[in-house]
């Protein structure tokens, strides 16, 4: 059936090509890294050589074994904060679509208060309060995420509500929790899909922001945003420790972008057809 | 028995009084035909029986339906579980726009599988069989195809029809058709017409048939309640609006039709006669 075939965009390639090498690179570190973490046998600030592709740090730390580290530590933080940020997101956003007249309103104002405070604020309470820890930078994303995902499933939830197919629906008797599961969540989920995507890119990013403040995961682990603030006091003698975590952030967010984006038609039948 | 009586419905809005004092009754394989032009109040007519009013209108008054063999639910009182254990079981509704009617991310197939599922508790290869026969019921050509079809795929006629086989999968006692041909073409408007009217006598069903077209109206019922602003302006039998309409507005919607029936006898006495 030509009309159901999903064909698979450029930018969905790209993207899947990008987040595919850190994801890849973030497998091996758990079963082989070049150097071990510890090991300063390097000399310091080496270049760039057969024994150390990417040179080393000022400790003569190996670069590579740290870079592949944090893709590891990014993925980790992005995937596990949009699991959060969408079961409770997801579930509250649901929840808050169905509500109707005051409880409706003050929902709504509760969320838009949630997502004005700032999600690196939240996450220095959090790490403040629980000490740093992966998992507590993974706590304080996903839950700044949920109000995120709350506040748009809850508009995209009340935007299907309204539709004519929902009272047809209704009007054969299926029950509210059904019409949830075959109704209301296949059609929200396209774009709760595109949203989520960005989202993870967006917590790999807060996650670096935190580890260049020192809030996110504690040494010896290396972070891409601690990477950046070890390299800054030696930016102009070894410029690749900073280029190289740098260059591996972006290449996250554009590639969850383009993912994104190519994610965008798939999701909808009436986009698919090819016509 | 009556399958559906409503006793003294009055319906009020925030802004007044959208229906008022509205009686009628509809026995065993009987067919009533509700006339009014937009904002006269047969639609809500229609949601109250369907226990769909929206919140924003309140209902008071009796509508008790039966399937004539069960103690009469006044949809008024019940409550949503009661309720969506006669909607598409008993009582069931074709609504105008098939299009926004229809699930767009749902198989045609998978939304005619609903109703029988959960009234009739079919499943597996009983339940696709018991969707087909529908599709069989409503003249379908291919009705493979059709159920593997979104509503996109297929044309407004095809939809219509597939809109109707969901409202009859479960053969109800009382069908409700909401201007089900005002959103067709006049080719496709005949054919469904004819449809509904094979159908229903069929299975013996009553019907309860709202439109703004007498011409339309006439067709299919021969008994009709003419609705102006609220209030019922004249009710009858057909042959009798016809003949002696009281009522000025009846006498102008007489008139339009009969204008239109005689035009449709012209263009069809040219076309024989261009042959």
């Amino acid at each position: 059936m030509k009309s159901t075939k999903a064909r698979a965009s450029v930018p969905l390639i790209v993207g899947l090509t990008f987040v595919g090498i850190l994801a890849v690179t973030a497998l091996i570190s758990y079963f082989w890294l070049p150097y071990k973490l510890q090991d300063m046998s390097g000399g310091r600030l080496s270049s760039p050589s057969l024994t150390h592709l990417l040179g080393t740090d000022k400790l003569g730390r190996d670069l590579l074994s740290r870079i592949m580290l944090g893709a590891r530590i990014a993925l980790t933080v992005g995937f596990t904060s949009v699991c959060i940020g969408a079961i409770v997101g997801v579930t509250f956003g649901v929840l808050a679509g169905f509500a109707q007249r005051w409880l409706d309103e003050s929902l709504a104002s509760v969320l838009d208060i949630l997502i004005a405070f700032p999600t690196l604020l939240l996450a220095m309470l959090i790490v403040a309060g629980r000490g740093s820890s992966l998992a507590s930078v993974i706590v304080a994303i996903g839950l700044g995420m949920s109000a995120i995902v709350a506040r748009l499933t809850r508009l995209l939830v009340k935007r299907v509500l309204n539709q004519d197919f929902i009272t047809a629906s209704r009007a054969s008797g299926t029950t509210w929790p059904r019409i949830v599961a075959i109704h209301i969540l296949p059609n929200i989920w396209p774009t709760l899909l595109v949203n989520l995507a960005l989202q993870f890119g967006l917590a790999g990013l807060t996650e670096a922001s935190l580890s260049y403040l020192g809030l996110g995961t504690p040494p010896p682990n290396a972070s891409w945003g601690s990477l950046l603030q070890e390299a800054q006091a030696t930016v102009l003698v070894a410029p690749l420790a900073a280029i190289a975590p740098g260059v591996c952030l972006i290449a996250l967010v554009i590639g969850v972008n383009l993912i994104a984006d190519g994610l965008r038609g798939i999701g909808d039948p009436t986009l698919r057809s090819g016509k | 028995m009556n399958i559906l009586e409503i006793k003294n419905l009055e319906i009020t809005s925030n802004n007044g009084l959208v229906l008022n004092d509205l009686s009628l009754s509809i026995k065993a394989g009987e067919r009533l035909g509700l006339i009014g032009e937009s904002g006269s109040g047969k639609s809500v007519t229609a949601l109250t029986v369907m226990g769909l009013l929206p919140s924003s209108l309140t209902a008071k008054g009796q509508v008790l339906v039966s399937n004539g063999e069960s103690e009469p639910i006044d949809v008024i009182l019940a409550q949503e579980g009661s309720l969506n254990k006669i909607r598409g079981d008993v009582v069931s509704i074709v609504f105008q726009e098939p299009l926004t009617a229809l699930d767009p991310l749902m198989r045609i197939g998978k939304q005619i599988e609903e109703p029988l599922r959960r009234h009739q508790r079919l499943r597996g290869a009983d339940l696709s069989d018991a969707v087909i026969a529908t599709l069989e019921e409503v003249k379908i050509n291919n009705p493979a195809r059709i159920a593997n079809a979104f509503p996109h795929e297929i044309s407004g006629g095809e939809r219509q029809r597939a809109a109707i086989a969901m409202a009859l999968a479960c053969q109800p006692a009382l069908l409700i058709a909401d201007e089900p041909t005002t959103a067709l073409d006049v080719t496709v408007q005949a054919e469904i017409l004819e449809l509904l009217d094979s159908v229903v006598a069929r299975h013996n069903m009553s019907m309860l048939f709202i439109s703004h077209d007498l011409a339309v109206v006439a067709r299919i019922t021969n008994s009709v309640m003419v609705l102006k602003d609220g209030e019922v302006v004249e009710a009858g039998s057909l042959h009798d609006i016809l003949q002696f309409q009281t009522n000025s507005y009846t006498r102008e919607l007489v008139a339009s039709a009969r204008q239109l029936d005689d035009a449709l006898n012209l263009s069809s006495l040219r076309a024989e006669h261009d042959k």
